[in-house]
């Protein structure tokens, strides 16, 4: 049998994947309150947000391991609730966890995927052997998985996750604890797939992943999407470069955001306990002038150390917005 | 989803577990060295002190020791389901579009194998030491069937225990603590008549003692079972039946029950 690479045909409306209002509940626990998708075929949506944000079980239920409390979903044009079985035919998933088996040989592990998708003993071995080549594993076809490293083992997820080459795909954290190296090269795995029409939804704590591969962004928080939109549309909104000032003395903290105000673009993260404050700043701010207006006014300040927006960033950002909005 | 894709996948994961023993011999360590350590230790410790009644010590052995092996049985599955579930191995599986069903029959496939294997080496070891078969071969297939079916009910049981603990090594201890006891308390290593009061009446109806018997009769082995024997004892291999096919009837509908209760939420 052929499997066709051209996704975009077999998708009806060119919309990956949908869902509306989906909700989930463990008894008092709201994992979801109403999140919306919307992922056109050919797209990656990156889904942002902390541990226990919801991003994993709105990806459970995505891939029909877990029953929405309520609210509808599409994947590939098979409704997730009516049609799992459909789904599942339709789609790839590596998880966080356990995709592939550790006792089994790295090949054999393929294989037993291609099986499960109902592929001949041949097929599946064709399969197996040009995923390799793709993920650059065809040395180690032989060898027991649980003797590769964790980035050679990420990318053998990733083949699991191709088998069948699957319209829609689902990673969770596809490149947590890897080394940027690691990451870069399944990046570029990610991309080619997607450049042949595969529609993909990744989950990720690393706003840096979902700029590099995503199209669009959703950030859930406490299972409500509290941002959508382009990388950088959210980095413009959002984010900007950091300056974490740490102090000596913890009433210095205090001290000296009057003396960051100027600079500040957006609400500062006053850590008194660890003596620290974080400051967003203004686009070009240059730091002898931080360091001359503390010394200015008489604060001593330990270090300085300029970074990125993080994720925790853009939270700091969100909740401040939405407390404001509630005031 | 088709029937022919349930055998066929069922058979895809067996095949998995299969090579999990044959990457990890030592999983099956208890099921092979640790009946082989028992064989030769109570038929060199023991065999001249306990008497049985029409035979000797080591053609009287060899039955209770497979039935014991069966019942630690339970600890393979428990402990191998525990994995999956702990490693997310069976929602990835439920992931894929095989047959619901194919992960957990697959799993009893392989245990089932790998019972088979630990049969053999049992039996092969009794050899060794001067046990053998002595019935004609329709009762020592039947004696080899009764073992397996208590083994298919073991292996449920173990599969349903392994849904119920946290962790592999809970399933562990569990076993140890239930089948030790169970396999011990029976006539397994020692003749009904070695036994007076509670622990009589405890070891002439526990369902090891009855399939012990069982085995012995249907291989011709000695008994060791006086007339006056409480009725189990005098009727093996029909109580040995109706406790496999009753472990069973309970094990099997619980277990998938179970299974769906805790992978589909």
């Amino acid at each position: 049998m052929t499997r066709t690479a051209n996704y975009a045909d077999v998708i009806a409306g060119g919309i990956g994947v949908r869902a509306e209002g989906i909700a989930k509940s463990f008894g008092d626990t709201h994992a979801l309150k109403g999140v919306d998708l919307e992922v056109p075929v050919g797209t990656v949506l990156g889904l942002l947000g902390h541990n226990g944000a919801g991003k994993t079980t709105m990806l459970r239920i995505l891939t029909t391991l877990t029953k929405p409390s309520a609210g509808k979903a599409w994947v590939a044009g098979h409704d997730v609730l009516a049609a799992p079985a459909k789904v599942r035919e339709r789609i790839g998933v590596a998880g966080q966890a356990a995709t592939v088996d550790g006792l089994l040989g790295v090949r054999m592990n393929l294989e037993m995927v291609g099986r499960l998708y109902h592929f001949s003993a041949a097929e599946a071995r064709k399969r197996a052997d040009e995923l390799l080549e793709k993920v650059a594993l065809a040395d180690v076809a032989t060898k027991r998985t649980d003797t590769l490293s964790g980035g050679m083992r990420r990318r053998l997820d990733l083949a699991a996750a191709l088998v069948a080459q699957p319209p829609v795909l689902f990673l969770d954290e596809p490149t947590t604890g890897l080394d940027p190296h690691a990451r870069n090269e399944l990046w570029t795995v990610l991309r080619e797939h997607v450049r042949d029409g595969a529609t993909l939804v990744l989950t990720t704590q690393y706003l840096e992943e979902a700029d590099r591969l995503a199209d669009q962004v959703v950030v859930l928080d406490h299972g409500s999407v509290v941002a959508r939109g382009t990388p950088t549309e959210l980095k413009r909104e959002l984010g900007g470069d950091r300056l974490v000032i740490s102090f000596s003395d913890s009433a210095h903290v205090e001290r000296a955001q009057p003396v960051m105000a100027p600079f500040a673009e957006g609400p500062m993260g006053v850590f008194a306990p660890e003596k620290r404050l974080e400051v967003p700043i203004k686009q070009g701010t240059r730091l002898v002038e931080v360091v001359r207006a503390l010394d200015a006014a008489g604060i001593e300040a330990r270090d300085i150390a300029h970074r990125h927006a993080s994720l925790d960033d853009v939270f700091l950002s969100l909740t401040a917005a939405a407390k404001k909005e509630a005031a | 989803m088709s029937a022919s894709h349930l055998i066929s996948d069922s058979l895809v994961l067996a095949r998995r577990q299969l090579e999990h023993v044959r990457q990890l011999p030592e999983k099956l360590l208890d099921v092979t060295l640790q009946p082989i350590m028992f064989t030769v230790l109570f038929a060199f410790v023991f065999g001249k002190v306990i008497a049985v009644d029409g035979g000797n010590y080591r053609e009287y052995l060899l039955g209770g020791i497979l039935v014991q092996t069966i019942g630690f049985g339970i600890m393979g599955p428990a402990v191998s389901i525990a994995n999956d579930l702990r490693d997310g191995v069976v929602d990835r599986m439920r992931t894929l579009p095989m047959n619901r069903a194919a992960y957990l029959i697959g799993h009893v496939i392989a245990e089932l194998g790998a019972t088979s294997i630990a049969i053999t080496i049992i039996s092969l070891s009794g050899l060794v030491i001067g046990w053998g078969i002595y019935s004609d071969v329709p009762h020592a297939i039947a004696g080899y069937g009764i073992v397996l079916l208590f083994a298919f009910a073991m292996i449920w049981c173990g599969t349903l225990l392994g849904l119920l603990v946290r962790t592999p090594d809970a399933a562990q201890g569990i076993v140890f603590m239930t089948v030790f006891p169970l396999t011990f308390l029976a006539t397994t290593f020692v003749p009904i008549s070695g036994y007076e009061g509670v622990l009589h009446t405890v070891a002439a109806y526990n369902p090891i003692s009855a399939l012990a018997a069982a085995v012995r009769t249907l291989f011709g082995n000695p008994t060791a079972t006086p007339l006056d024997a409480p009725w189990p004892l005098l009727h093996p291999v029909t109580v040995s039946l109706l406790w496999s096919i009753g472990i069973i009837l309970f094990a099997v509908p619980t277990t998938i029950r179970l299974f769906r209760a805790r992978t589909e939420n």
